[in-house]
């Protein structure tokens, strides 16, 4: 199967939207069940609020990995502030935005993989992966 | 004017301008159309007539307004009209071309061609645009209006549905519509069944709570209804508390449990027979 990844640029709260729509599509096509395409859209409706909230542009790129295993691939990416502590953003309750701080190790928890990678002053990307059981 | 003698033109070959163009238009017809050839046959005809009017006219701007009114009223998409113009244009410079000018003539025909056709095609863009600007917001109004209603259900019970998404912008009226009608209708517990709600990130989990903890600053209960198992499992997941605010599966256990909280019960007058409680 070769399906071209699904690229949802982010600049507003509709974008948000519209990116995990896609994202929840992508996975029950590859036959993802009910609580994993929730999983999957709650993690990338996290993902594209971070953009949107502390980037304020950026996009996601929902991909197919088919290879020995199968599964969905998420990828945040953005040319923002960057994030100063990895270490504590990825603490639960840790928040700069007055939010509940539940995201990234939320995001870390729904998903099977991440990977984050983030430069102060130069932007982030997180690559968060699931795979079909 | 200086676009007479293209105007001129353009009537003295109107009928050979009309087939051309038909030609033109029947060539991009869209194959997939579910519209018939007749109804195409008439709205084509419609179409270049407006334009033959407005042309034979000294193009003013009301003129050009009446013409957006006319076509925008036919009510086709705007790539077919913008297409028609495109055409338009594309038939007469060919006339234009065909007639043999000289070179310098020739051009001065081409910018007069554009003067006259460029207001019909920015227009029609415009037009088309604002109406549609108008359409969403209208829309987006009567959203707001149905973003998150308060409904009272009995005597100090009240309910608040939520289907969709929640933005910023309707977790504002959430709060404020929970506030209001807890104080107007004198309610001491509000149900918020989210039952509608597609996604439960962080943002709208927080956003629930605070609302529930203004709720609780003015005396009332917030109970959380309508969480589907899914929904379950992804709040867990993300690590959120929701601790100390009371939550039940269904909008009919979270009446039970307010009825119960203000000393109340459903009692039937006679049990009927095969009916479960």
């Amino acid at each position: 199967m070769n399906i071209a990844p699904n690229r949802v640029e982010i600049h507003n709260e509709w974008d948000i939207v519209r990116a995990r729509q896609s994202g929840r599509e992508r996975a029950k096509e590859l036959g993802f069940g009910h609580v994993d395409q929730a999983r999957i859209a709650t993690a990338i409706s996290e993902l594209a609020r971070n953009i949107y909230l502390y980037a304020k542009h950026g996009e996601i790129i929902i991909s197919v990995i088919d290879g020995e295993k199968r599964g969905i691939s998420i990828i945040a990416e953005d040319n923002g502030p960057g994030i100063r502590d990895l270490r504590k953003a990825m603490e639960d309750g840790y928040t700069t935005s007055g939010g509940l701080g539940a995201g990234l190790p939320g995001v870390k928890r729904l998903m099977d993989d991440f990977d984050i990678v983030s430069e102060e002053g130069q932007g982030t990307k997180i690559t968060a992966k699931k795979y079909l059981r | 004017m200086e676009a007479a003698p293209v105007v001129t033109l353009i009537n003295k070959r109107r009928s050979e301008i009309v087939v051309r163009w038909k030609e033109y238009m029947e060539e991009r017809k869209d194959s997939s159309s579910i519209i018939d050839g007749r109804t195409i046959e008439t709205t084509n005809d419609n179409f270049v007539d407006l334009i033959f009017d407005y042309l034979a006219d000294n193009q003013s701007q009301d003129r050009l307004n009446n013409l957006m009114g006319r076509i925008l009223a036919l009510g086709w998409p705007l790539s077919y009209l913008t297409n028609g113009v495109h055409i338009f244009r594309r038939v007469v410079s060919t006339l234009i071309i065909e007639s043999e000018m000289e070179k310098a003539v020739i051009l001065d025909y081409f910018k007069a061609m554009e003067d006259l056709l460029d207001p019909i095609f920015n227009n029609l863009i415009e037009d088309a645009t604002s109406t549609w600007e108008n359409t969403v917001s209208i829309q987006k109004r009567a959203l707001m209006e149905l973003s998150a209603p308060l409904i009272p259900v009995m005597e100090y019970l009240a309910v608040m549905p939520l289907i969709g998404t929640i933005d910023t912008e309707r977790a504002k009226l959430i709060m404020e519509n929970l506030l209001e009608g807890v104080i107007a209708y004198r309610t001491e517990v509000v149900l918020i069944d989210i039952t509608g709600v597609p996604v439960v990130d962080t943002m709208v989990a927080h956003h629930i709570i605070q609302a529930a903890e203004a709720v609780r600053l003015v005396g009332s209960e917030c109970v959380l209804v309508g969480i589907r198992p899914e929904i379950a499992q992804t709040i867990v997941n993300l690590g959120i508390e929701l601790g100390e605010f009371p939550t039940k599966s269904t909008l009919k256990k979270g009446i039970e449990y307010a009825l119960e909280l203000t000393n109340r019960a459903i009692v039937y007058k006679d049990k009927p027979s095969g009916l479960r409680l």
